[in-house]
């Protein structure tokens, strides 16, 4: 069965409510009655239900129409510009990608390079796609056009000249790639090359690292390397995902010699889905916390009736498949990605098997929050929310039932519910195929992310023994770090513009490309806040950009991670950011208040700091400080240490 | 040619040319339908691929001259499958 792997969901095709072709129907009826929310909705749903070529072109054209009524905002849609340049057709992949794109919050605008004309497309710094403005670009390119001597006429090549071969490839990618970072600040993924299913010396060819095979895998690895010289260019392993898929299933040749196309029809979806997996991290639509069910998803059976030696998890069939999705959570938990458990389950039964079953890898300590009770789920979920400080929309959600999956689906349309196949062997590549789990970069608060709100915890303990707040923050003995963005830095400053959500002033999302680009200009500043006190560190969490325009310094970016916020941190770096723009001869400090659906906690900061409202228009509010009569201190009980101006050298 | 596969071909055309179902009957063609262009053709060749796990090869392609002939092509691959 040919459609087996496209997806788990697509199985249910009984004839009843949920059948794609009602849906299809009844899509088309809420759009007509003007209920577009709930037209979304469904038309997600018809793509997870049945994702395929012709699916995707309904659910582009009913989202076109949506939102052309509504627009993208009120359907709570992130816009994404990607651009694809390319040495293949990738047309047909264009709807599937748009659909799968939609179903993961994203609108996504697509503009397609000429056949093979990357190169100069890169160079020509005029070119469409720089006009395009893009946030990300594919850089798709096949072995026989990127390297054709070794691809095609490799038998020919002395090895002196093919190994010269390899290297004039990878010069002329490493002049493109930095063409590409100096006249665009977008991301950019470059395919890996594949290399040949049947090499022109058979076996012969992997005996050497010299052969076909073997500088094609020299060329990749210089890849890799001229990727991690610039900021924002990664590498998307074409070859592992080819042999993922098998080789021969991936390929076409009738459609490659007839129209240019060399994936098959049923791997144009993986191809789509492979994408993604970069999209998702860089449009900011990821997953920050996990949250697992217990019986027959972290286990096999249900512990309040088959005890702990009924539950099947262990190292041998059928608990190794529970221990398969242990580790793929356990290495969700290394990128940072908390963990989390809502159970319909009695406490003592649950602890009991997370404590001292011998087959468990999870255990626990591993879980931040949990919700072991018989309420509601979606009222869980939100109380797991509101515990770890994130929005329902950092909730991913795993359970085996089908009911409470749909249940939480219709009440929390912002969580991530992932399907769960029905067989547990495929349960933990279902996790790890989910690209809101994917990060580009891998910052230190990620990988301590769990330890932090174990303190977190302590913390709260702590605060409700004070009778004041003042006593508290004196003893919490806060101590903070300014500095100005470095090359250590910059990853996480720009990670932190992309998600954080609440205490954000402005919400302007900014790339590793863009932070570098501005911290190179004279009137701009950047700096990043580290955060520790009593109870452990909480790692980078702050970032302000200033810009000085005409004797003011105006506030282009504020913003903290939530588990700071509320503790004066954020008065002692707004403090100096007065200070240094006073020390610079700024006559005032000025900052818009830009209103999204979640920045309501830094609504009332600059008035709470004594600015003045200035001007409001349809974007937000201004505020000014005038810097002379200004009496903005930062609080006495936080150690602040400012450091010298750093570089950013080394990336460009 | 069995009417449920003349059925799923003309569902796969509704979405692939953006046309009601019941507006495509067995004659309609890139004459009658006005986006069956050289694109769409190669996406309705795909979504056919797929959908009924059969492969086409170019001299097919070519034969799919109008919806009946797609559907009744499709079923002779089927039945050479089996």
């Amino acid at each position: 069965m040919i459609l087996s792997f496209v997806s788990h969901s697509n199985s249910n095709s009984t004839l009843g409510e949920g059948h794609p072709s009602n849906l299809r129907m009844e899509v088309d009826r809420l759009i007509s009655a003007g209920t577009f929310d709930l037209a979304a909705r469904r038309l997600a749903e018809l793509w997870r239900r049945d994702p395929a070529s012709g699916t995707a072109s309904f659910v582009i054209s009913r989202l076109e129409e949506l939102r052309e009524k509504t627009g993208s905002s009120q359907l709570a849609l992130t816009k994404f510009k990607l651009a694809i340049l390319r040495s293949f057709t990738v047309e047909p992949i264009v709807p599937l990608l748009r659909a799968e794109a939609f179903a993961y919050g994203i609108d996504l605008e697509i503009h397609i390079g000429d056949f093979n004309t990357y190169v100069q497309d890169m160079l020509d710094s005029q070119s469409s796609i720089y006009r395009f403005a893009p946030n990300a670009v594919v850089l798709a390119v096949r072995t026989d056009q990127a390297a054709p001597e070794l691809w095609r006429d490799f038998a020919d090549l002395a090895p002196d000249a093919a190994q010269q071969a390899a290297e004039r490839v990878v010069g002329s990618y490493e002049q493109s790639i930095g063409a590409f970072r100096k006249h665009s600040q977008a991301a950019l993924i470059v395919h890996s090359l594949e290399r040949p299913s049947s090499p022109s010396l058979g076996v012969l060819d992997s005996q050497s690292e010299a052969g076909q095979s073997g500088l094609i895998r020299q060329i990749n690895r210089e890849l890799r390397r001229i990727a991690a010289g610039f900021h924002g260019v990664y590498t998307l392993d074409y070859d592992a995902l080819v042999a993922r898929h098998g080789s021969e299933h991936w390929h076409d040749e009738r459609k490659w010699l007839t129209a240019r196309l060399p994936i098959a029809a049923g791997y144009l979806l993986p191809m789509a889905r492979e994408w993604m997996r970069f999209i998702v991290p860089l449009s900011g639509r990821t997953a920050k916390v996990l949250v697992v069910d217990l019986d027959n998803t972290l286990w096999g059976g249900v512990i309040g009736e088959d005890g702990m030696a009924g539950i099947k998890v262990g190292p041998e069939y059928p608990g190794a498949a529970y221990q398969a999705l242990h580790r793929a959570l356990l290495d969700l938990s290394r990128k940072g990605i908390l963990l989390a458990i809502c159970s319909k389950n009695n406490l003592d039964d649950a602890m009991e098997a997370l404590e001292n079953h011998p087959g468990m890898l999870v255990r626990a300590k591993h879980f931040s929050a949990m919700r072991v009770n018989w309420t509601d789920k979606a009222q869980n979920l939100r109380e797991i929310a509101q515990e770890l400080n994130v929005g329902m929309d950092a909730l991913a959600f795993l359970d085996d039932n089908p009911f409470e999956r749909e249940q939480v689906r219709a009440a929390l349309p912002e969580v991530t519910v992932i399907d769960l196949p029905k067989n547990p062997l495929e349960y933990a590549s279902a996790v790890r195929n989910c690209a809101a789990f994917e990060r580009l970069t891998l910052s230190a608060e990620d990988q301590q992310r769990s330890e932090m709100y174990a303190a977190q915890k302590q913390r709260a303990g702590a605060e409700q023994s004070f009778q004041s707040k003042e006593d508290f923050f004196r003893f919490l003995e806060q101590e903070a770090e300014l500095e100005p963005v470095s090359d250590l830095t910059l990853a996480r400053v720009a990670q932190l513009t992309q998600k954080t959500n609440q205490f954000n002033l402005t919400t302007r999302r900014y790339t590793e490309a863009q932070i570098a680009e501005m911290a190179k200009k004279p009137d701009w500043r950047i700096f990043s806040i580290k955060v520790r006190d009593r109870f452990g560190d909480h790692g980078l969490v702050g970032v302000a950009i200033t810009h000085d325009v005409g004797g003011q310094c105006e506030v282009d970016t504020f913003l903290l991670s939530c588990r700071v916020i509320g503790r004066t941190v954020e008065t002692a770096l707004l403090a100096h950011l007065a200070e240094s723009a006073a020390h610079r001869g700024c006559k005032r400090l000025e900052g818009w208040f830009l209103p999204t659906k979640k920045n309501a906690p830094a609504r009332d900061f600059y008035e709470q700091h004594g600015f003045e409202f200035q001007v409001t228009n349809c974007d937000g509010s201004l505020w000014t400080l005038d810097l002379k009569s200004s009496t903005l201190r930062s609080p006495n009980w936080i150690k602040l240490k400012v450091a010298a101006e750093a570089t950013l050298g080394g990336r460009i | 040619m069995t009417a449920s596969t003349l059925e799923q071909v003309r569902n796969i055309a509704s979405d692939i040319f953006g046309i009601p179902a019941d507006k495509i009957t067995a004659g309609s063609s890139p004459e009658t339908i006005e986006n069956w262009d050289s694109m769409q053709h190669l996406n309705l060749v795909l979504a056919i691929e797929e959908r009924f796990g059969v492969q086409l090869e170019p001299e097919d392609i070519e034969e799919m001259k109008n919806i009946g002939a797609v559907a009744a092509l499709v079923e002779k691959l089927q039945s050479a499958a089996r």
